[in-house]
């Protein structure tokens, strides 16, 4: 029994493959708890949509793939820019076009070239059969990510919650948000090829939900979303070897289980809490 | 009574408004031409309409916005210098800040330190005491480890007045401070704000609450667009200048004659109010007293806290 629950390790593209989704699924994590409380979930789709085509011309061109990616997300923030200044139209439906547009243009690069692109390793990512370079890109993505997130995620912090605040002791809320969009744009990147422009939106969102409701702390919310993505990433990438599934899917799927478990027993913010103290409520009531 | 903010010493509490017009990206000029000047130990009162430049001019004095022409200048600095060495503080108005936020009361406080910290913003020991005053100061120390969103509405404020503190801001900018809060509070708020000025701080405060302002305000500035007028409460709040600034806006009820007296005093009661506690003016012309919404006992209290 432990040594079929062994087996993975035993295998240097397993192990390559869950040390790389924990390193991302926790860059993305810290990520999340920003992300979500801004209202800007929508902008992290919106990106991981629009690098496909510059991730399909990378691969077409043979230069490397965050290159491309970082090329077609820049442009897609353009283009979403243009459309926002020249038009009435409303932020989300701005988004809604952008991002299709961009990956509706992957999706016929990859179909026009099905030998050198495959569609899915871009869609639904592949982490299992990911290449010796793009293992070198990602880490170091997800590392220098991490290192500036640990160094400045107080300021971060600061100017999510008070932008005012912020300018009041010196920073500059445009140069940090700057900041947090070149890293989240990085991350996403990054997580393309654990996860898949499909689901990376959940890498950057469901940990630091997860975490919303089991804390009351900045601090405490990070440690404990880092925790949920590692943990997560690297035990779908694990199971994925017995399921023979894909490792994307099985890191979103437990995300979300954790996610509902928290949701329902949470100690103070979940739903049973809520209902153990409404009852509270009632009986103290005359 | 107030020290000419003119020549002003640097790191002293001061605010020069020099000639400043603000005209925003859309075209649109907020203000125009505003003058005016604050010096240390002060409470001033920031009055104007919804719309007249209140709050274009809070954002001038926090360096959102860059004058088109004129200048600003705090503390006798440049509103940036003014801000890196931490001399402005500012206290929100409720409906700006997010509730949800994952902080709790002593976070919200220690954000008052950052510039006080290195580029980590590791928390020392005299951050943390720093901190602690603070909150002891406006009686939240047992509030400590609550989530902001669980606070009532006074002690949402009292909050944010002590990152002010904790800050060690010169110049405290406060937006409508009383709104959504008792009494009490607003009570606490002010006799805190007084101490503050026996300090030598300089307190800019905007707010709809005109009745309020004799009884702790020194110093009024009534904007409209432009400033209309800005000087001691006792000369500048008089029912002239407010009919400049508001016009139709105000509510207004005059009792005289035959409805207030049964004897041949020709005095009368004017009762001015923008949304909130009406401010009463008694007297033969309008402009002749000013007094506090409450009791004319309080007034008098309010003349000689405008003392020198």
């Amino acid at each position: 029994m432990i040594e079929l629950l062994l087996e993975p390790f035993g295998y240097q593209y397993m192990v390559r493959a869950i040390w790389v989704s924990a390193l991302v699924g926790g860059v993305c994590a810290f990520l999340s708890c920003f992300l979500m409380l801004k209202g800007w979930s929508l902008m992290g789709d919106a990106l991981a949509h629009a690098i496909v085509p510059g991730v399909a011309l990378a691969y077409l061109l043979k230069v490397p793939y965050a290159a491309g990616a970082f090329f077609s997300g820049m442009l897609a923030a353009l283009a979403m820019a243009l459309v926002r200044v020249r038009t009435q139209l409303r932020e989300d439906a701005v988004i809604g076009i952008v991002f299709t547009t961009f990956f509706a243009v992957g999706l016929l690069i990859v179909s026009i070239n099905p030998t050198s692109v495959d569609v899915q390793s871009i869609v639904l990512g592949n982490i299992l059969g990911i290449s010796d370079e793009d293992v070198v890109q990602v880490a170091i993505i997800a590392a220098v990510s991490l290192l500036v997130l640990v160094a400045r995620w107080r300021d971060l912090m600061l100017v999510f919650f008070d932008e005012n605040q912020a300018r009041a002791v010196g920073l500059s809320p445009t140069r940090l948000k700057i900041l947090f969009f070149v890293l989240l744009s990085a991350c996403t990147v990054a997580a393309l090829q654990t996860v898949g422009a499909v689901l990376v939106i959940a890498m950057v969102i469901t940990p630091g939900a997860t975490a919303y409701l089991l804390c009351d702390r900045f601090g405490r919310l990070i440690c404990i979303a880092v925790a949920l993505g590692v943990v997560t990433s690297a035990a779908g990438a694990y199971a994925s070897y017995f399921l023979d599934g894909s490792t994307g899917g099985l890191i979103v799927v437990f995300q979300t289980i954790l996610f509902l478990l928290a949701f329902v027993f949470a100690p103070k913010h979940g739903r049973l809490a809520a209902a153990r103290a409404a009852r509270d409520m009632a009986e103290t009531a005359p | 009574m107030n020290a000419a903010a003119a020549g002003a010493q640097e790191g002293v509490a001061s605010i020069a408004v020099d000639g400043v017009t603000v005209r925003y990206a859309s075209g649109v000029t907020a203000v125009t031409d505003a003058s005016f000047r604050l010096g240390a130990g002060t409470i001033c009162a920031l009055v104007g309409i919804n719309g007249s430049g209140k709050s274009t001019l809070f954002k001038t004095l926090m360096g959102f916005l860059k004058p088109a022409r004129g200048s600003v200048s705090i503390a006798g600095l440049p509103v940036g210098q003014a801000l890196k060495r931490g001399l402005v503080a500012y206290v929100p108005q409720a409906e700006e800040v997010d509730w949800t936020f994952p902080v709790l009361v002593e976070d919200v406080v220690m954000m008052g330190r950052y510039g006080h910290m290195g580029f980590l913003r590791i928390a020392r020991q005299a951050d943390r005491e720093a901190v602690e005053q603070a909150l002891a100061r406006v009686n939240m120390l047992e509030f400590r480890t609550r989530q902001i969103g669980e606070l009532s509405g006074g002690q949402r404020k009292r909050v944010f007045l002590a990152r002010a503190l904790a800050q060690g801001g010169q110049v405290i900018l406060l937006d409508e401070p009383f709104t959504g809060v008792d009494v009490k509070t607003e009570d606490a708020i002010v006799g805190l704000m007084r101490e503050l000025r026996e300090e030598g701080r300089l307190m800019l405060v905007s707010t709809h609450n005109l009745g309020s302002i004799p009884d702790f305000c020194d110093q009024v500035v009534i904007i409209n667009k432009t400033v209309l007028a800005a000087g001691p409460t006792a000369t500048t709040f008089t029912h002239d200048n407010l009919q400049r600034a508001f016009g139709g806006a105000l509510r207004h009820f005059r009792l005289g004659g035959a409805d207030l007296h049964d004897d041949e005093d020709d005095r009368r009661v004017t009762v001015i109010t923008d949304d909130e506690r009406p401010l009463v003016l008694y007297g033969k012309r309008d402009s002749e007293r000013v007094a506090g919404g409450k009791t004319t006992g309080e007034a008098s209290d309010t003349a000689k806290d405008r003392a020198p």
